[in-house]
């Protein structure tokens, strides 16, 4: 692809220099963050992030920010229904030439997986069956991270949270917010993580060349809430990616496309025993059925992804 | 100028017509939704400009509504009472925000039990958010506060939204003869909405509703926002002013009737006050001095002006559509406040709560309570709050209890 949309292709593309500043509370190694950085070096400050309460609402602490654009702090439900009320009312001032083209503004909702699989779905679903014009981002740390890691519906099976600390860990299940989204029909949906620049860069340049809704679901690992060495955090998320726990996926047009696909799959435990909220998997002794039937969920899950993708 | 017969919610979406607005979040609720099925059908029909977009939940409404007004834009949207309730939290963000445009709440009893029809716990629920209220007694007064709502917000000494509220069934489904106003003189009057720095645009980036850290801000911003509402006082009374000589209806923050040489006064809000204005003629026919204050403007709360209205009164009986669970009428409260410690205090405040679910205040009630004010000044002591209540009424409860108890016993056997 040759198009003005489209110029990133390798790594080299990349901006060299990141646009959002520093200096931010967020925890060192910040999985959340670091994709973040990269996504907002691609959309640029001609935007408005509309934020949802979690941990990135103490990006921006009064009078500080690290945006060059703009903010606005809704609240954990309805970060989207703000996104509707910004971009109706610049698309009402555009029409009637109340402001010039080059006055307008991408709306960009900035929201972790407390709100997104929770309490803030029901705004989003509103989003999407009204084909508004704005990106979603949802740094998923599998957990209520900014009040100290409780279980949400977006914690992985076992895994050990602060609301789930007997030795199986969290009884439930990750939901499928991939799927739910997709049921939608939205413009676009994509996963993608910090530890993989390009794919990240690639998908949030697409997202920004298409208009309606584009979902974009970042796993985001979370030294604190996960339980392992900041500097670790770059190597976790490459195992999720290589272990196959993590899928790199888009759907586009009506098509599901994988954009990584694992060939040789990493053991899922290589994944796990990184991280102390899986460590009662391992210690005292190996709850070989538990382990064993992560790696199953995650063996068929790629069993189902059709053979010329892979 | 034209004179028609609109219900209170047809008067409710003149009022936005004629304001403008831009930017119309909205979600159904009885007995509101007429407002916004006028208003899509306005915009439907090519009749008025704006958007309509119907969100999911209230929640969403006011944030949407929330998030256009800070973009810039003029703001309208409508709910009622779980409504209202169901989007409380954004109520007190987004007037922070210091975002300006116009709520209107059609007052309904709030559940449990769930109920349809009116009283005033629903937006007295939003007292303390920061919103500016005024409470409607006719149709007429729900246009002109419509309009006077949306100077009132945006001006830039207050820059807070507003509710306009009018009572369920009582006003937004019975029709009044109401003039609407000349099209260009209401634009005239309400003016364009300047945003000021309230906005976003790509050549100005802006942070808005962002976190504070610790007490000293977050205090900072909480007075800023008192203050500003504080400064509604002397808005509202310019606004006034201004709309009676555009369009011939004065609006005060307090409306006094037959107060001049009244010994003795009612105060209500909404439209039950009309109940009360009818009961102070009869009174009089009967030779009482008594008269009737209804409090239009409750936030900001006009205390000079209702202190001033009720200094030297022997009695005064507040009658309140709400109720505080443990402590009674709300309007009572804030009418003690006022009053405490003043020499000129009326010597009695008596406190009654009725019209609850929009059960009728008769005008024997009235009477009645007349008397038991009269009777407590006369004694020197206010009597204890009363809830009104008929021996008939009950005796019906009774009688649906009774149903429901052979009901369950013929089902069981």
């Amino acid at each position: 692809m040759t198009d003005k949309n489209h110029t990133i292709h390798s790594i080299k593309d990349l901006p060299s220099t990141h646009l959002l500043g520093t200096g931010t509370p967020m925890c060192s190694g910040c999985g959340a963050l670091e994709a973040v950085h990269q996504i907002y070096d691609i959309l640029g400050k001609k935007t408005v992030f509309v934020n949802a309460a979690g941990c990135m609402t103490l990006l921006s602490v009064y009078p500080f920010t690290p945006f060059r654009g703009s903010w606005l702090y809704t609240a954990m439900a309805s970060a989207p229904a703000g996104a509707q009320g910004v971009r109706d009312a610049l698309d009402i001032l555009l029409q009637q030439n109340r402001i010039e083209q080059d006055e307008d503004l991408e709306v960009v909702v900035l929201t972790g997986d407390g709100a997104a699989y929770g309490m803030g779905l029901s705004a989003t679903s509103g989003t999407m069956e009204r084909k508004l014009d704005y990106i979603y981002i949802c740094y998923d740390n599998e957990g209520y991270g900014n009040t100290g890691q409780q279980y949400s519906g977006a914690t992985p099976h076992a895994a050990r949270t602060s609301t789930s600390q007997g030795v199986s860990g969290f009884a439930g299940y990750k939901k499928n917010l991939f799927d739910i989204w997709v049921a939608h029909k939205p413009a676009y949906v994509a996963t993608v993580i910090g530890a993989d620049p390009l794919d990240l860069a690639k998908k949030i340049e697409k997202a920004r060349s298409i208009e309606g809704p584009r979902m974009i679901l970042a796993l985001s690992p979370c030294p604190t809430g996960w339980d392992y060495d900041p500097r670790e955090t770059v190597n976790i998320g490459r195992l999720a990616v290589k272990t196959g726990v993590w899928p790199l996926k888009e759907y586009v047009d009506g098509q599901l496309v994988h954009t990584r696909i694992p060939r040789q799959r990493v053991p899922v435990e290589e994944y796990l025993k990184l991280q102390g909220r899986f460590s009662h998997l391992f210690e005292p002794e190996r709850n070989e059925a538990l382990l064993a039937e992560i790696q199953a969920k995650v063996d068929a899950y790629w069993e189902k992804v059709p053979a010329q993708e892979k | 100028m034209k004179r028609t017969l609109l219900t209170g919610n047809g008067a409710a979406a003149w009022g936005a017509r004629l304001a403008a607005v831009d930017y119309v979040p909205a979600f159904p609720i009885t007995p509101q939704t007429e407002i916004i099925e006028t208003l899509a059908d306005w915009i439907d029909a090519g009749e008025m400009a704006g958007r309509l977009v119907t969100m999911e939940s209230e929640h969403s409404m006011i944030t949407a509504a929330g998030g256009a007004a800070a973009t810039g834009v003029r703001v309208f949207s409508a709910t009622s009472s779980q409504g209202l309730l169901y989007a409380m939290e954004m109520l007190y963000t987004v007037s922070g925000w210091r975002a300006p445009f116009v709520l209107t709440n059609v007052s309904r009893g709030l559940s449990s039990p769930i109920t349809l029809e009116p009283d005033h716990n629903d937006i007295l629920a939003a007292r303390d958010s920061g919103f500016l209220q005024i409470h409607c007694a006719s149709c007429q007064e729900v246009l002109d506060s419509t309009l006077m709502a949306y100077r009132l917000a945006e001006d830039e000494r207050v820059r807070l939204p507003v509710i306009v509220n009018l009572d369920g069934f009582y006003l937004s489904f019975t029709r009044e003869p109401v003039e609407i106003p000349d099209a260009d003189a209401a634009r005239q009057f309400v003016g364009s909405f300047d945003a000021e720095n309230i906005r976003f645009r790509a050549s100005a980036p802006e942070s808005q509703a962002v976190a504070v850290l610790g007490g000293g801000p977050y205090s900072y911003f909480r007075y800023e926002t008192h203050l500003a509402a504080m400064n509604g006082l002397a808005v509202y009374d310019e606004i006034a002013e201004e709309f009676s000589e555009c369009f011939g209806r004065k609006h005060e923050a307090v409306e006094a009737y037959k107060t001049d040489d009244a010994d003795y006064l009612f105060v209500m809000m909404g439209s039950f006050a009309t109940k009360a204005r009818e009961a102070v003629d009869r009174l009089r026919e009967e030779g009482w001095a008594i008269g009737l204050l209804r409090p239009r403007l409750l936030r900001p709360l006009p205390a000079a002006r209702l202190q001033q209205l009720l200094a030297g009164r022997k009695g005064v009986a507040v009658i309140d559509q709400n109720i505080s669970m443990g402590m009674g009428g709300v309007l009572h409260s804030e009418l003690a406040s006022v009053l405490y410690g003043r020499n000129d205090a009326p010597p009695v405040l008596a406190s009654f709560i009725g019209g609850l679910g929009g059960r009728d205040i008769s005008t024997e009630e009235f009477f009645e309570m007349a008397q038991a004010l009269r009777q407590a000044v006369k004694l020197g002591q206010a009597p204890p709050p009363r809830l009104l209540y008929t021996e008939t009424e009950l005796r019906e409860v009774r009688k649906l209890q009774a149903i429901a108890q052979v009901e369950r016993s013929t089902l069981s056997t």
